[in-house]
């Protein structure tokens, strides 16, 4: 097996919190990620599955910092590299799509200038040149008459086309990773359909490897092939994506899956998982779901349960669910 | 909303900890107390002419004049002890300024909520003259009307309401009109005999945040316009000197060196403004929940 | 756009028709100008006499009606106190006071945009701390007061620089000015300095803010995340997001700064409009304020026109009419 492109081990990021003291929102996260390898992060909102797509990145601002870790990128290890190495690799190797593209792409500038600003950020181009790859770029991502629109402003487009915009901005260099946050939840349920496939295809046709975060188990199932699920900064649980949905280990899991809707008999209320997600800053000294686990016993309050690691599946929880429950 | 004293508590402790702000707020209570106190703390009746004795005038500070006792800071042209103008300046420009804004306040709250509330036609003919005098400044306002309605309290709290008014109907009516066009309103507003209470549970109530935060600010501004406004002689009669006034007096001799009498009543102004802003800035800051942790 | 332009031009002329019947009721309220113009033992032969000289006879509405007249052909009237046409009154005043304006509000801008950004971009920095001190200051002190400052400082207590008058003036298109000559320069300095102050401290606190709000959105992480460097992006998206609501202060700024130049003319001596309306307040010279509110009011609906062209020409949205 070739080496993975992107190795990260133990990373953790902290921030500051007013008053002394720090709240990890990543906490010991280790994952890697294959050649043209498509990666779910699930969790809920606050689970630190965005914090640990910004620290990949080295775009953690303060009062907030990488604490400790190593990630591995391209086999250089990014942690505690300056802030010109970061950016000349940012964009280059690794990119990062948001959720609101309304937010993301700048209002007052033409597609064409804010893809020739993301291009000339790594290579010097000549205008014409440069505004033949910008067009291809948006035509690979399915915009039709790419040429012209490079003169457009983004409110022209819909919000489906300038999520396409903004990707094909974050593919302007075929990155080795793309870190997807959330890309598609403020889009139709059709156009995100469409992306999702796009996406997939063409993560196939480069060996682009994607990170995809999403708080919806449902869109992450049948696109990922393998899963992380994150709780309170921690990843609880990762493996191959049908492993984890079929039997889940960890019951947090568990509790995503069965809050489905697709999951629910027809007239029977949604199940949800009991209680809220707990504050970074206040975390309990065990298990952090410990407080709403149906199974939580005296030892998942003494202290955080270490990884278990069997074949390509790991969990964190000292009573597992069964293998084949 | 519960109970009524825990968001205020809140707040409360949010404010202590920007210790600049708490001085600030401190330095305010202090000079309040002083400017109401005055005629027992100062020296001197600065305003009852038959005290002042010219053989006192412009004298340097630690002089001690006929009156017998020390005047620390000097004395004005009139030969007042600039201590006790001082003192009683404040007292002027406090008054002025909390007549000012609150009168201001009352009537741009009640024609910015009247606005929201009313809609239609009125809304708009309201919030088009307002936006009107939005765009001239105040102090041009301020300085054609004490002009015409001459000197004396009530006129020129009159020209600064005028000048004033608008901000406090244009911030009430944004933040009420926001407010009415929520659904629970609408709702309210559906069934019978609910005006009333949909303008006091739920309108003004949603009004007064930003209203405090603009009303800090318009008290410091009305201060120091209307300092501006005696300083250039429009203010307050001759006999009754402001600190704007002082000021203006102790101008012609400045350039012969006795700066003294231009200087302190200044900064006294000054502290005053300040302190009262940087307490509207951490005001502000606390209601606007963009740049809340 | 040119139907934006003439829709705003409309406005901008149903203001000016407003505002001449509120200036002009609202001047002519309050007060009795021919008491200045004749002497107080006057006989009352001699005050009717002036009183239908003045046209004040007549009902307000129709001297509404004959000024208005007037003003179409450029006739704002004669000066009570001056007996000189108002118009060339104002007109030899204007150079003075538009050169300080303009000069003030520039400064104030180049130099108050410059350090909000920087404070707004490392708002936790001593010097930007700093900075937004000296904003708080700048932001209350009153402008009369910086003045005196200035003065007992620069001129009584240092020598540098003059407290009062124009200095050496150059003859330009018939008008003139300080600002060529280096008395001229020396001159303007201290006054263009008291009235640059406020303003930029107002320009410190928008730019800062505005900044440190942009400096959260995605927009800014997306063009981190692109690998753009800081350099870029302040100068290509931050610069670009904060232009509009600084181009609106700057246009509001520069009528206010025009209102406060009436203190600092005082103040300074400075020969412009601002003494001129002082002196005419206090003296009661209708025609000069009337003429001269509606000069002022002219200039602000005219900025506000420019400042909505400009906000058009930068924000694409407000150019195809979608609401911002």
């Amino acid at each position: 097996m070739s080496p993975p492109v992107l190795d990260v081990v133990d990373l953790t990021t902290e921030f500051a919190l007013r008053g002394g003291g720090a709240a990890r929102a990543v906490d010991g996260v280790s994952f890697s990620l294959a050649r043209g390898e498509i990666v779910g992060l699930v969790g809920e909102s606050g689970s630190g599955k965005s914090v640990t797509g910004f620290s990949l990145m080295g775009l953690i601002d303060p009062p907030g910092r990488v604490a400790g870790g190593s990630v591995r990128l391209n086999g250089a290890e990014l942690a505690g590299m300056d802030a010109e190495g970061l950016r000349a690799r940012r964009g280059r190797e690794i990119a990062m799509i948001f959720q609101d593209p309304v937010a993301t792409l700048n209002p007052l500038l033409t597609v064409g200038a804010q893809m020739r600003m993301a291009l000339a950020a790594h290579a010097r181009t000549p205008r014409r040149a440069a505004d033949d790859r910008c067009a291809a770029a948006l035509a690979r991502v399915g915009i039709p008459a790419a040429r012209d629109r490079l003169a457009a402003y983004p409110h022209e487009f819909s919000g489906g086309m300038r999520q396409r915009v903004a990707i094909a901005i974050a593919l302007l260099h075929a990155p080795s990773v793309v870190i997807a946050d959330e890309p598609t939840t403020a889009l139709d349920v059709s156009v995100q359909a469409q992306i999702l496939v796009e996406m997939r295809a063409l993560a196939a046709e480069t060996g682009l490897s994607l990170i995809w975060i999403s708080h919806d188990l449902a869109v992450v199932s049948g696109f990922a092939s393998r899963i992380l699920v994150m709780y309170a900064g921690r990843v609880v649980e990762q493996g191959p994506a049908e492993a984890v949905l079929r039997a889940p280990r960890h019951p947090y899991t568990r509790g995503l899956i069965d809050s489905l809707p697709a999951a629910a008999k027809p007239g029977e209320p949604l199940r949800q998982i009991p209680g809220g997600a707990p504050s970074l800053g206040a975390l309990p000294p065990g298990c952090a779901f410990a407080p709403r686990c149906p199974r939580a016993a005296g030892a998942c309050r003494a202290a955080p349960p270490v990884e278990t690691r069997e074949g390509a599946r790991a969990w964190r929880c000292l009573f597992p669910l069964e293998a084949g429950a | 909303m519960s109970a009524p004293s825990t968001p205020l508590a809140l707040f409360w402790a949010d404010f202590r900890e920007n210790r600049v702000a708490l001085a600030a707020l401190a330095m305010v209570a202090l000079i309040a107390l002083a400017a109401i106190f005055a005629p027992l703390i100062a020296p001197q009746n600065p305003y009852d002419l038959a005290t002042l004795s010219l053989m006192d005038a412009r004298r340097p500070p630690g002089f001690v004049g006929s009156g017998g006792y020390v005047h620390l800071l000097g004395t004005d042209p009139q030969g007042r002890d600039l201590v006790s103008a001082i003192l009683y300046g404040l007292r002027i420009s406090i008054q002025i300024g909390v007549a000012a804004g609150a009168v201001a306040l009352t009537l741009g709250a009640t024609l910015g909520v009247a606005a929201a509330y009313l809609g239609g036609r009125l809304e708009a003919l309201i919030m088009r003259a307002v936006d009107l005098q939005l765009s001239f400044p105040p102090i041009l306002l301020a300085l054609v009307l004490s002009a015409l309605l001459g000197q004396g309290r009530l006129q020129l709290i009159a020209a600064l309401v005028a000048a004033q008014y608008a901000y406090f109907a244009r911030t009430a009516y944004g933040a009420a009109s926001a407010e009415r066009r929520k659904d629970y309103v609408e709702a309210a507003l559906a069934t019978p005999l609910s005006g009333r209470r949909v303008v006091f549970r739920h309108l003004l109530p949603n009004c007064a945040p930003p209203l405090i935060v603009v009303a800090t600010v318009q008290i410091a501004n009305a201060i120091s316009l209307e300092a501006t406004l005696s300083f250039l002689g429009l203010g307050l009669p001759v006999n009754e000197p402001s600190l704007g006034m002082l000021i203006a007096n102790g101008f012609p001799y400045m350039m012969s060196g006795r700066s003294w009498i231009s200087v302190y009543p200044g900064v006294a102004l000054i502290v005053l403004i300040v302190a009262i802003n940087l307490v509207g800035d951490q005001v502000r800051d606390q209601f606007n929940p963009r740049l809340r942790r | 756009m040119l139907g934006f332009v003439i829709q705003r031009l409309i406005q901008a002329a149903a203001v000016m028709a407003v505002m001449s019947v509120i200036v002009f009721v609202g001047v002519y309220a309050v007060g009795n100008p021919v008491d200045i113009v004749i002497p107080p033992d006057a006989t009352q032969d001699v005050r009717e006499e002036a009183i239908r000289r003045l046209g004040l006879d007549l009902p307000l509405w129709r001297q509404y009606f004959l000024f208005v007249g007037g003003v179409l052909q450029g006739d704002f009237g004669r000066s009570f106190i001056y007996n000189e046409p108002v118009l060339s009154l104002i007109a030899g005043r204007a150079p003075a006071t538009i050169e300080l304006v303009l000069i003030s509000v520039l400064c104030a801008t180049v130099i108050g945009v410059s350090l909000g950004v920087y404070a707004g971009y490392r708002p936790h920095a001593p010097l930007a701390r700093a900075i937004m001190a000296l904003s708080v200051l700048g932001f209350s002190v009153p402008t009369f007061w910086v003045g005196l400052i200035l003065i007992l400082t620069f001129a009584v207590s240092l020598g540098w620089l003059p407290a009062g008058g124009r200095g050496e003036t150059v003859l330009i298109l018939g008008v003139r000015w300080s600002f060529p000559t280096l008395d001229g320069l020396a001159h303007i300095a201290l006054p263009a300095l008291n009235l640059a102050l406020f303003k930029m401290a107002m320009m410190i606190r928008l730019a800062r803010s505005g900044v440190r709000e942009i400096m959260l959105t995605d927009t800014i992480r997306f063009a981190r995340a692109a690998g753009i460097s800081e350099a870029t992006i302040l100068r290509r998206h931050v610069l670009k997001l904060i232009a509009a609501p600084i181009i609106t202060v700057f246009g509001l700024e520069l009528g206010s700064t025009l209102a406060f130049a009436v203190v600092t003319e005082t103040i300074f001596s400075w020969p412009g409009m601002g003494k001129l309306i002082i002196d005419s307040i206090t003296l009661l010279d209708r025609p000069v304020m009337v003429a001269y509110l509606i000069l002022t009011a002219l200039l602000f609906v005219t900025i506000n026109l420019l400042v909505d062209l400009a906000y058009a020409a930068i924000d694409p949205r407000v150019r195809s009419g979608e609401a911002r």
